[in-house]
């Protein structure tokens, strides 16, 4: 442990740690768009600079160590009015249209914005004007909206490995790019939506059916119910209705999605999803109660009981259901019908 | 799992045989991805050239079918370099002689011709695992659907007690669960002849213990496997059959008997969230929530019991699957209600040793990895790591042994089958969603170009594929993924579905049917 000062307070900090780590943990706040705990250091956005005592300029909080008897300021005038002057440029050359956008309500630039007090972008000149790509299925890329933190390029090659998209020309002209600017379709994108997850403002977005606002939804921590791999979501719920999926910060998957997690969950509300007990009469299904349907359940089972025993029931219990649906089937046929013939599709 | 998913990250050498992680678990491949650029290194062995083989230090592009002596000759190599961990196996293992022994045929160049790869790629192979600190072993479908898949996986197990890679972390035996909640319906005694947490209905102990907790008799003859159980229906000695959850009409092999097994029924009950092709058989369908509309756990690939939350009510008059299992216990006479989940999690904690610890409470904020015996255990992170579970670790030698069907000249080609990134299973849900069906929207096979020049078949066309079980139209994809003799095709495609021509030859005591091997024949349309 090293001592540091920190906006006049001493603290006990673990040595090699970053200057935004220790604030972290202490629980001051400082603004990031560029940082990604599970990403390297990237010092892009700048947004996270503070006051070091002996230095001259601000330094990025992100990239610097904690160093014995350091003296920070995190909130000094100086801090305040680069932060300002950062989140002004950005603004600046931002489409400004928070009032359509999708990302408002969950925008970091909205909110530093906010909090810092900028209004409007006051820094008049040439903006960006670029299409906006279409062309994945489930998401868009508008690099007006763009602020280039850069974490979806990141995200793609650090965690996700896939590579697909990088940063292309310098200062005014970069923008992130699929592989010789010929959009998201052409390129190796498997649409894992690890990048839209990580996007601080409304530059990459899902393509959503359901419009919502973000103050309209609730989340819902869950399991993914796809492959095994057991990764841990939030469900977002607007009404009755699953409106989009955000990967947990949490084990095993650690802020990771695949395009199945990520985007197919519109199973849930489908209009084919049945809805009434069904008894099929003269070769046609017909609507049933409940009651109908678990009379004529139990009365099948009697009477084939009764004529042949219990070795000629079998129950598939299953592999998508949950552990304590899985207890009551096997239970359902040892205890109830008296048979061990109950498997699933453990082998397939 | 023996190990955890995040162990990959920390691994010296990956050995994946079997799993195409990076569609299949696409987690867990990304973290493979992570590792080999931290310096691990990868072997991937595979009938396909998938995409972590672009990533491998070796790729082995094996005929499907010969992963045991694959195995061997890794473990031949291993020895004759005297990279075993000679004091593990002194101190944790049984049989190690009878292992050499069997082994020692299994030379690199004769190896080399059964798996249809390069001598030295099995020694590069065998060199790289068997000089690591940390490796692990990731396999899926591709080792055990065979006839021979237990000793497939027997053979595994050899090579990672072979080089003390048991009991350790980043290492181990790592099977890589296919469905969300596989390990689980496992675990709660879904299998014919286990009650939950694998306790054998066969010992009276155990139907004993059931017995009194339970408040009923209970029956102590083995059930039967899915694949008996479609023998029964078909052969009239199944009457009635209750299907939750599952679309056997297109995950089983050989449609075909399916159909006729699921016919022949007096009665046949189906609970499901869609109109799946096997509800269409049923006589009365009972609509089931989905999984975000109730409470409950999942239990993942590496023994992790996560919590599963309702954020909607269940859509329609739909019920969640355990109220409907309720009801109908209750309305065949047995009484006992619970009122939750939690409740029926409680009777699993109290029958269920490997989840004696674990309760709604504990796993709140995140799950615990069983076994956890009691409620002061944390869980387990890797298996084994003080003493095998058994006591010593048992070599147990495998025999390589042809599959169960081979190619000859009516069916010259052989047929594997497997899932792909964009698809989930029988496509209930995944066939729902739009995107994924612009992705990728109808069934096809993988044909090799130079095949598909041979037989004048161009990319995109339409043609015959037939087994000796069935026949389908399927797409054709030209690509080089698969080698020239070898085509596969996935089997979510419920129209020209890979299951009417696979076949259901079984393991003899898994009784999981071969599904990575049929011979096919292909025929153009016109013809």
């Amino acid at each position: 442990m090293i001592e540091i000062n920190i906006n006049g307070l001493k603290y006990n900090v673990e040595e090699n740690m970053t200057v935004l780590e220790a604030c972290k943990n202490i629980g001051i706040e400082i603004p990031t768009l560029c940082y990604d705990e599970r990403l390297e250091p990237y010092s892009a956005c700048r947004l996270c600079v503070v006051e070091v005592e002996g230095k001259k300029d601000l330094m990025t909080s992100c990239s610097l160590k904690v160093k014995e008897g350091m003296n920070i300021e995190t909130h000094s005038k100086k801090v305040i009015k680069a932060r300002k002057d950062i989140l002004d440029l950005l603004f600046s050359n931002h489409p400004q249209d928070c009032l359509s956008c999708e990302k408002s309500g969950d925008c970091k630039l909205q909110d530093y914005c906010y909090e810092y007090g900028i209004e409007k972008g006051s820094f008049a000149g040439e903006r960006k004007k670029y299409p906006i790509d279409y062309s994945n299925h489930f998401y868009s890329y508008d690099p007006n909206k763009c602020i280039l933190c850069g974490k979806c390029v990141r995200v793609c090659s650090e965690l996700q490995g896939t590579n697909a998209i990088g940063l292309e020309d310098r200062g005014f002209d970069t923008k992130v790019v699929a592989p010789f600017d010929k959009g998201l379709s052409k390129s190796k994108c498997v649409s894992c939506g690890n990048c839209v997850s990580v996007c601080p403002v409304g530059a990459l977005v899902p393509k959503n059916r359901e419009r919502y606002r973000h103050w309209e939804i609730k989340k819902i921590r869950t399991t993914c119910s796809y492959c095994g791999v057991g990764c841990q979501m939030d469900l977002l719920v607007k009404g009755d209705k699953i409106v989009g999926v955000e990967p947990a910060m949490e084990s095993p998957n650690n802020g990771l999605l695949c395009v199945k997690g990520k985007f197919a969950y519109s199973f849930i509300n489908h209009r084919d999803r049945l809805k009434t007990p069904l008894v099929k009469r003269n070769g046609k299904f017909e609507e049933a109660t409940w009651d109908e349907a678990y009379k004529i359940i139990r009365n099948k089972i009697y009477e084939i009981k009764d004529k042949y025993g219990p070795e000629v029931f079998a129950g598939l219990t299953s592999a998508r259901c949950t552990n304590e649906e899985n207890y009551l089937f096997q239970k359902l046929f040892r205890a109830v019908i008296k048979t061990n013939n109950v498997d699933h599709c453990a082998r397939l | 799992m023996t190990n955890s998913i995040e162990e990959v990250l920390d691994t010296d050498a990956m050995f994946v045989i079997g799993s195409n992680t990076t569609e299949n678990h696409p987690v867990i491949g990304s973290y493979m991805k992570r590792a080999k650029k931290a310096g691990a290194k990868l072997i991937v062995a595979d009938p396909r050239r998938i995409e972590l083989a672009e990533y491998a230090d070796v790729f082995l592009q094996i005929k499907p079918g010969t992963n045991i002596a694959l195995l061997n000759g890794i473990m031949n190599v291993i020895i004759e370099n005297g990279l075993e961990d000679k004091r593990y196996i002194e101190e944790n293992t049984e049989g190690f002689e009878e292992l050499v022994k069997t082994v020692k045929k299994y030379t690199p160049e004769r190896v080399a011709k059964i798996c249809g790869v390069d001598p030295d790629d099995i020694v590069k192979a065998a060199l790289i695992y068997g000089k690591a600190e940390k490796a692990g072993i990731y396999y899926a479908m591709g080792i055990t659907q065979h006839t021979t898949g237990t000793n497939s996986v027997m053979a595994v197990s050899n090579l990672s007690l072979l080089c003390g890679n048991i009991g350790k972390e980043s290492a181990g035996v790592n099977p890589l669960r296919g469905q969300n909640n596989v390990q689980g319906a496992c675990d709660m005694g879904g299998l014919p002849g286990d009650l939950p947490g694998y306790q054998k209905v066969v010992e009276p102990k155990v139907i004993q213990k059931f017995e009194d907790v339970w408040e009923t008799k209970l029956p102590t003859k083995p059930g039967l496997t899915i694949p008996e159980i479609f023998d029964g229906a078909e052969e009239g000695n199944i009457k009635f059959i209750y299907i939750m959850g599952e679309n056997p009409m297109v995950s089983d092999p050989d449609i075909n008997h399916v159909k006729k097994a699921l016919e022949n029924l007096d009665f046949l009950v189906v609970q499901d969230i869609f109109l799946t092709e096997t509800a269409e058989l049923a006589d009365v369908i009972l609509p089931a929530a989905s999984f975000a509309e109730k409470d409950g756990t999942f239990t993942n690939t590496e023994r992790k019991v996560q919590k599963v939350r309702k954020a909607i009510e269940p859509v329609g008059n739909s019920k969640a699957d355990w109220k409907i299992i309720i009801d109908l216990m209750n309305k065949l006479g047995y009484e006992k209600k619970y009122i939750n989940p939690s409740e029926i999690m409680e009777e699993i904690s109290k029958v269920t040793p490997q989840y004696g610890g674990i309760n709604y409470e504990r796993i709140e904020n995140e799950g615990i990895q069983w076994p956890c015996p009691t409620e002061g255990h944390s869980g387990t992170k890797y298996l084994h790591s003080s003493s095998i579970s058994r006591g010593k670790g048992l070599f147990v030698a495998a025999e390589y042994e042809e599959s169960g069907e081979v190619v000859d000249l009516e069916y010259p080609y052989i047929l594997t089958t497997g899932r792909i990134l964009y698809h989930y299973h029988t496509r209930t849900m995944t066939g729902r969603v739009e995107g994924l069906n612009r992705i990728a929207s109808k069934s096809y096979v993988e044909i090799n170009k130079e095949t598909a020049n041979k037989l004048g078949i161009y990319d995109g066309e339409k043609i015959r594929l037939s087994s000796r079980r069935g026949r389908i139209v399927t797409s054709v994809k030209v690509t080089n993924i698969v080698e020239k003799n070898i085509l596969f095709m996935p089997f979510h495609f419920a129209e020209g579905a890979a299951n009417y021509l696979t076949s259901n030859k079984l393991d003899l005591i898994a009784k999981i049917p071969e599904l990575k091997v049929a011979a096919v024949r292909i025929d153009k349309l016109s013809s």
